[in-house]
């Protein structure tokens, strides 16, 4: 997942279901579908639409990410920009057949991943609170 | 700049319940910070100095972000959104196994 180049980098996730790819279409592009697994949203399958994803683990508290509808070719391709709290990516699921169902792959590409090394090598407890960090704010993407 | 202003337990504190809890504003953090309200807003200051919040006037209100971006040299999110990828996968698959066809 690292790219050599040093400019950005990016994740991907991978996995079989025992379903048909029009199925798991609709998962991926239903709001209500999208809500059940993902957060609320009020997507359309719009090629240039924006929308929002949001998540309110509290009720005094809103997260909101910013998305913008890159490419719907369906049953196999969806791809939207991702952008909240000041980070921007972009999310890309490709659905594949198989004998048994779908292979779903999930890539988000866009991290930026330069001087990362940077505290690496400290002997202070930064590592330590930087990971105790990054685990607060995964929770809350 | 990061590392100087995060070394602050008490900011530190401030930043991570903006990351946690979305946006807020002076008001609200100073009610559980343990600390005066000038106080908070002069490690608002600080934060927004180093580019780690965002502030949004609203009315006599201004309202207080985390910026996450600004953490990108410091953080692998690469791991990070793996593992909430993987979570939501598996919200998905509860998902599909529930669905008419």
């Amino acid at each position: 997942m690292n790219n050599p180049s040093g400019e950005t980098r990016s994740v991907v996730v991978e996995r079989e279901f025992a379903f048909p790819p029009d199925k798991i279409w609709r998962a991926l592009t239903q709001p209500h579908l999208i809500e059940e697994w993902l957060m609320k949203n009020d997507f359309m399958p719009i090629v240039g639409h924006r929308f929002n994803l949001r998540s309110t683990p509290r009720p005094d508290v809103n997260i909101v990410l910013d998305c913008q509808v890159l490419v719907v070719e369906p049953n196999r391709t969806l791809s939207y920009t991702w952008a909240g709290l000041g980070l921007e990516s972009v999310v890309t699921w490709t659905l594949t057949p198989t004998r048994a169902g779908t292979h779903l792959r999930m890539e988000q590409s866009g991290f930026r991943s330069d001087q990362r090394q940077a505290y690496g090598g400290a002997r202070s407890g930064w590592p330590r609170i930087l990971e105790k960090l990054a685990q607060v704010l995964a929770r809350a993407s | 700049m990061l590392f100087r202003t995060l070394a602050d337990p008490t900011r530190r504190a401030i930043f991570e319940r903006l990351c946690r809890e979305g946006e807020q504003t002076v008001g609200a953090l100073t009610a559980r910070a343990g600390i005066s309200q000038p106080a908070v807003s002069k490690h608002l200051a600080l934060l927004k100095r180093a580019g780690l919040v965002r502030d949004r006037h609203e009315g006599r209100q201004i309202h207080y972000s985390a910026q996450l971006g600004a953490l990108a040299p410091l953080i692998d999110w690469t791991s990070q959104m793996a593992g909430f990828w993987q979570s939501r996968f598996d919200d998905l698959e509860h998902l599909l196994k529930r669905m008419d066809q």
